[in-house]
């Protein structure tokens, strides 16, 4: 998707430092020199667009609750419909097919690590597949935004 | 940055992010319609996520752009089998790198799983994030014993970060 200059900004200087301000869009017209409103436009057509998925807080891994990356060997076969069982779950946040051995690659949120052990005792009950608890045990980079 | 550390959430903080996790609404003063959503006082929002934002249990607020809509439908997570005397210096070199989204140090599962180190790298194609994923392994040398690369080849959901078993009002 091709993006316009003024889009190609928004998308790179604003990932992070939104402002925290009560009309944040009057801040950032402000600092690129164009109208409230050129702003807020244009933001509201990428988030329809698709290209923002949202704007607001990042929030940092295990800040509420816990949570847990999990991996799971599915066969082939029967992908989909482990897929569909997983996502169904609420506290599931993340799920991706992957190429690999360990071929279902899903994120895990709950309120505390007993409501996680439950989460995965009922995956592993309604797939018949044992779900590999792969936790985050240390964060090496804030995720700070990402240029495009 | 070591995950022992507490960020202490009141009601007030967990409601907030809560009702913003998918997304301030689309108007002008965002902040104060999310205040009046919940029935607080105007600034209490914006100071809230201000101290949120210093204590680092938010890690920034801005646009968060959807990759592939971009072109960055190469989504690599690296894996690396690194010598645990090394990873935790080595992962600050690798989480450092402009290519990487994310870098964690996760347990071992063996015989299955060997790899105690994950990198994610982004690129438009394959080729591009193999390429990324050579200069990586340099960095790394004979610290990483193997490594893999394990491409995404379908999303089957994707949501932020929630929080669980409360309530959303």
């Amino acid at each position: 998707m091709q993006l316009t200059a003024l889009e190609k900004k928004l998308v790179n200087q604003w990932q992070k430092g939104f402002p925290l301000a009560r009309r944040p869009y009057a801040q950032i017209a402000e600092s690129l020199q164009i109208s409230e409103d050129e702003v807020f436009t244009t933001i509201k057509d990428l988030t329809d667009r698709g290209v923002l998925s949202r704007i607001g807080a990042v929030v940092r891994p295990n800040t509420a609750g816990a949570s847990s990356l999990v991996a799971m060997q599915v066969p082939d076969k029967r992908l989909d419909e482990v897929a569909q069982i997983i996502s169904e779950e609420p506290g599931v946040n993340h799920n991706y097919q992957r190429e690999n051995k360990l071929n279902l690659w899903f994120v895990v949120t709950a309120s505390d690590t007993r409501q996680l052990d439950q989460t995965l005792a009922r995956i592993k009950d309604n797939t018949g597949c044992t779900p590999i608890k792969l936790p985050l045990k240390k964060a090496f980079h804030i995720d700070l935004g990402f240029s495009i | 940055m070591n995950i022992q550390s507490t960020f202490e959430l009141d009601k007030i903080d967990q409601r907030i992010i809560a009702a913003t996790q998918e997304g301030l609404p689309l108007v002008s003063k965002p902040y104060e319609t999310v205040a009046k959503m919940l029935g607080l006082p105007n600034d209490l929002v914006i100071e809230r996520l201000e101290a949120m934002l210093q204590s680092g249990a938010i890690r920034r607020i801005g646009v968060v752009p959807n990759h592939y809509k971009l072109g960055f439908t190469a989504n690599g997570m690296s894996v690396w089998d690194v010598d645990n005397e090394l990873v935790d210096e080595l992962g600050d070199t690798i989480g450092a790198l402009e290519y990487v989204s994310h870098c964690y140090r996760r347990p071992r599962h063996l015989p299955l799983w060997p790899y105690n180190m994950f990198a994610m790298v982004h690129g438009r194609t394959r080729i591009e994030v193999e390429e990324k994923i050579e200069a990586i392994a340099k960095i790394l040398g004979p610290a990483s014993r193997q490594h893999n690369v394990l491409y995404s080849t379908k999303i089957l959901k994707k949501t932020g970060v929630r929080l669980c078993g409360r309530s959303k009002d």
